[in-house]
């Protein structure tokens, strides 16, 4: 490695400095132009996207950047933001087409983005800091790469599915190839186009966040990651806020033009250049003013509102007047389910001074085997098997289960899902894992993981089936999701950390609430994508609310189910690094650690065990998924 | 016993054949060009199924015929008969595994990439079941597609757009979108966009199957009437026998891949080629596909000539005459000269028969 950076260190430092030409010339005119203008330019953009709604809420949020006095750092992130979409956005249509074209191609493209999504962020920083040298670029392109997969697959998908009468339109039309490309195959896969290139932006903004770790730009992550180490609560709140905000404002405003794409409805195209030339008029005339007026072109420090003090009062207040509830409620946790998962029934009740004598331990086992002979008779030998690995868990705990013994569990779980390549890939991974060293790790990773997606099953899937039967809710629930989706994974942490401190919990907490969202979008999808006639069919026959539920609705819609489970097991990994920074011990801050030791090898070795035991679930449950829906004769989606 | 008018089968014959299918096979997955040589014989029958249960696809085996300038050729097939295939196979949208395809004496099967473009641009139009507008286009727009394909500049291009698109009955909609427009609507302009470059063969796959029934028919008329303006060579896709025998010429019924019987309407409801044919002129209503020249005698001579009917009227509408002869009358051509008679007996025999066939 270092070797190859030696010799071509040249080539590398030329494209850091190819990039960071854009990337200074957009923050110098980022930074040079008066916030009045940039935030009636936004405004615009927002109403030209979705609205008078939009443009009011971008309106305010921008004002909020400016009188936070977070501007300069605001467009320094929106300087990143602005150069490494594109370059994600661009990279990603190429290689989109290229695995569109090319059978070969798209199955090489599709283990590199799955390897580009799961390995995190953090283990490829260090190779990059060490190739491209100290500084922003590094974010950038970090920022790319992570950024460009949702844009690949949406492509790829896009120009796959244009109907075939359309194309073959367009050959009986006599069109050449590029022509029957650009004129029609890109146009009609636009929308789709559109989506990738929605997911593209705010992948960026997360990624451009995490970045900042490096420092050295100036920008909003920094301020929230110095803040956040400082323990410096108000400002991190007030400075995650803008991270927040920014990133609803990008999603909405990308996300209009893309369902503009989609709908297109007939627009008047005079009137339109019209509203352009007019808007073009209104900013000169802004600039001009703020020329006039200082106050508009930089907002003075004096008028800066900044409640760091209150804020802080406030959450001091509440934590040492409520503080109780907040530890009662970890305290539940630590010793319900975390505890238990990680060291077991058995060392738990040592480490707190109990010895559980034999006798005990035989009522334990005999209440597990009545649990399993039950299970056995309610859901045949699968419930049986899955009740015993859970008693088995529970007692020893899953960082002590022997390694021989997790591989088999698994193996035999990708066997029956997915054949004997699944199984075979799987057991792969698992011994690279084991050979690395990282198995200690790699299994605090695991407890941590299951607990959060274990945990996150059961709430969504709830929550999901909740909001699949009832409107309200759901129409309730969709905002909410939206945003939590919406904001970049390290913003989670902040509020996190000062409720519960650092440790594990406050881990799980965050990772719950940022991987929930799959499991009740794809929930409440699968149960209302049911047919109509199959629950009336259900009704007719005289099923009960629930024995429709849990009879009908939740078998037919398992796919779905499945899916959001994998989309969640998905999310819970690659917040798991992010987590690293409150304070775990797992593979996430093995990587963290690497990170801040520029260990290159330790960094790639342990994002990629993270990317295996992501890859591995993610196998498994695609394979019992595509078996499943062959069975109920669903399309696949 | 069923006779022609001399002149009309002349005129079929005479006319130039414009689009000439030879031969043709399409299988999908590996196929033994052995089995293209062979014709159709028990040997080869086997040899197809043997062919369908290694897991290829034979969707056209040897499918030959012709197609006259300004017929209305009509392939009718169930679903997986290989129709679509075949009309794909014409204008090379599929690649055919084996055969001839003529058009005006070219072979397009050897045309070049360039060529074959070529052709596709000024002499061919297609239609689509499912319509296959692209949907960031306006009506307009769409129409032009074809001309602006071969680079004709934009005011000429739309000109001609609009013409097409007042054709087909759409004036006023020119800025609409597809997805604001109904299907029928949506049809009209895939009409009308096949039609823009004026091509002189016209291939309509399934045009109508997508639409409501009442909009079936209406669009049915218009395409009749657009016919009789524009006078194209046509090959027309249906699933329905009825769309078939109300809109052809001449209908090719497909089965499996292959072609059962080739003939005009009258020809395959009075003499179906096999049962499964049959089955399908169950339903037909005989008085209407019939024309009075499909079951007329030579002339003999003793019935009155003063109420003669035209031969190419339908029986449905020549019954009023029997009420004022019930035996009998006379049937006259185009020019008013007698060609020959039509009696109740002999009406009332082919009826019988027709019901004999089908119970």
């Amino acid at each position: 490695m270092d070797m190859f950076v030696a010799n071509f260190s040249w080539a590398f430092g030329a494209i850091s400095w190819l990039l960071s030409w854009p990337l200074t010339a957009l923050q110098g005119v980022l930074q040079w132009l008066p916030w009045s203008v940039t935030l009636v330019a936004f405004t615009f953009v927002g109403f030209a996207a979705a609205g008078s709604r939009l443009a009011i809420f971008t309106a305010a949020s921008l004002f909020y950047m400016v009188a936070t006095g977070y501007w300069q750092e605001s467009m320094n992130t929106l300087a990143l933001v602005g150069v490494a979409a594109p370059l994600a956005a661009g990279v990603g249509f190429g290689m989109g087409v290229l695995g569109y074209r090319s059978g070969v191609a798209r199955r090489l493209l599709i283990i590199c983005l799955d390897l580009m999504q799961t390995v995190p962020a953090f283990s490829y920083l260090v190779p990059l800091l060490l190739l491209f040298g100290f500084g922003p670029v590094v974010g950038l392109i970090a920022s790319a790469i992570y950024a460009c997969p949702p844009m690949v697959r949406n492509v790829m998908h896009g120009l796959a599915s244009v109907p075939s009468a359309l194309v073959e339109s367009g050959e009986m039309s006599g069109a050449t190839r590029w022509q029957s490309f650009w004129w029609v195959r890109v146009p009609a896969a636009l929308p789709q186009i559109m989506v990738g290139l929605n997911q593209t932006i705010m992948a960026t903004l997360s990624m451009v966040i995490i970045a900042s770790v490096i420092g050295g730009f100036n920008d909003i992550g920094w301020e929230v990651l110095s803040t956040m180490r400082k323990a410096q609560f108000g400002q991190s709140l007030i400075s995650g806020m803008v991270i927040a905000l920014m990133a609803m404002i990008l999603d909405r405003i990308s996300a209009g033009f893309a369902s503009r794409v989609r709908s297109t409805v007939n627009t008047p195209t005079v009137s339109r250049s019209k509203a352009l030339a007019a808007s073009a008029l209104l900013l000169l005339a802004l600039f001009a003013a703020s020329m006039l007026f200082p106050a508009m072109r930089q907002w003075p420090s004096e008028w800066r509102v900044y409640p760091v003090t209150q804020i802080n009062d406030f959450l001091s207040y509440t934590v040492s007047h409520y503080g109780w509830i907040f530890a009662e409620v970890k305290q539940i946790v630590n010793f319900c389910i975390l505890l238990p998962l990680k060291i077991g029934w058995l060392q738990l009740f040592n480490a707190m001074g109990y010895t559980i004598s034999p006798v005990n331990q035989v009522a334990y086992w005999v209440a597990v085997l009545c649990a399993i002979l039950l299970a056995s008779f309610a859901w045949q030998g699968r419930g049986a098997v899955l009740v015993a690995l859970v008693a088995v868990a529970c007692f020893f705990g899953l960082t002590n289960i022997p390694w021989p013994v997790l591989f088999m569990v698994v193996g035999v779980a990708a066997w029956q899902a997915g054949g004997i390549g699944t199984a075979c890939f799987s057991l792969a991974g698992m011994s690279f894992i084991l050979l690395t060293g990282l198995w200690g790790p790699a299994m605090l990773s695991l407890y941590l993981c299951a607990a959060a997606v274990v945990l996150s099953f059961v709430a969504g899937g709830a929550l999901g089936a909740l909001a699949a039967s009832n409107d309200r809710f759901s129409a309730f629930l969709r905002p909410v999701n939206d945003t939590l989706q919406t904001i970049p994974q390290f913003v989670y942490l902040i509020p996190v950390i000062f409720l519960f401190e650092v440790g594990d919990f406050s881990a799980l907490i965050a990772i719950v609430a940022f991987s929930i969202v799959p499991m009740i979008r794809y929930t409440e999808h699968g149960i209302r994508s049911i047919d109509h006639e199959v629950s009336e069919a259900a009704i007719g026959m005289g099923c009960s609310a629930l024995q429709k539920r849990f009879q009908i609705d939740l078998p037919i819609a398992s796919p779905a189910i499945m899916l959001g489970l994998n989309q969640t097991i998905m999310s819970t990994l690659s917040m798991l690094v992010i987590a690293a920074l409150v304070g775990t011990r797992d593979l996430g801050q093995s990587v963290y650690i690497a990170l801040t030791k520029a260990d290159t090898g330790a960094a790639l070795t342990t994002g990629i065990s993270i990317a295996i035991i992501g890859m591995v679930a993610d196998r498994v449950i695609q394979a019992w998924v595509k078996k499943k829906q062959r069975q109920l004769g669903v399309q696949e989606n | 016993m069923t006779y022609f008018l001399d002149d009309q089968i002349g005129s079929a014959k005479d006319r130039k054949v414009k689009l000439s299918c030879r031969n043709v096979w399409k299988c999908y997955g590996p196929t033994d060009s052995g089995i293209y040589q062979m014709r159709d014989t028990p040997e080869r029958a086997s040899a197809v199924a043997a062919l369908r249960s290694s897991g290829c696809v034979p969707a056209g085996i040897d499918v030959s015929f012709d197609v006259h300038a300004g017929e209305i050729f009509v392939i009718m097939g169930l679903s997986g008969s290989g129709k679509s295939t075949v009309i794909r196979c014409l204008s090379r949208l599929v690649e055919p595994s084996y055969g001839e395809i003529l058009f005006d004496g070219e072979d397009l099967l050897e045309a070049s990439p360039k060529r074959l473009i070529e052709i596709r641009r000024r002499r061919m139009g297609m239609v689509f079941q499912s319509f296959g507008l692209l949907p960031h286009l306006t009506v307009l727009e769409n129409v032009a597609f074809p001309l602006r394909v071969q680079g004709v500049d934009r005011q000429r291009r739309e000109r001609r757009a609009s013409e097409m698109v007042e054709l087909v009955g759409l004036k006023g909609r020119e800025c609409a979108f597809p997805a604001q427009l109904s299907g029928g609507q949506q049809q009209r302009v895939g009409i009308a966009r096949s039609l823009a470059v004026e091509p002189e063969l016209w291939f309509l796959d399934e045009p109508f199957s997508a639409l409501d029934p009442l909009i079936r028919r209406q669009m049915q008329n218009e395409f009749l009437r657009l016919q009789t303006l524009l006078k194209k060579t046509i090959v027309f896709i249906t699933h329905d026998f009825l769309e078939a025998i109300r809109l052809a010429d001449r209908i090719a019924i497909m089965k499996d891949g292959q072609i059962i019987q080739i003939g005009s309407a009258a020809e395959i409801v009075l003499k179906p080629a096999n049962d499964y044919v049959r089955e399908f002129t169950r339903d037909v209503p005989l008085a209407h596909v019939l024309t009075v020249a499909d079951v007329m005698e030579p002339y003999r001579g003793h019935l009155q000539t003063t109420q003669a009917c035209s031969a190419d009227l339908s029986l449905l509408d020549a019954m009023p005459s029997f009420a004022g002869n019930p035996e009998g009358f006379a049937v006259t051509n185009s020019s008013g000269a007698i060609v020959g008679e039509i009696t109740a007996s002999k009406v009332l025999t082919i009826f019988a028969e027709s019901q004999e066939r089908t119970r």
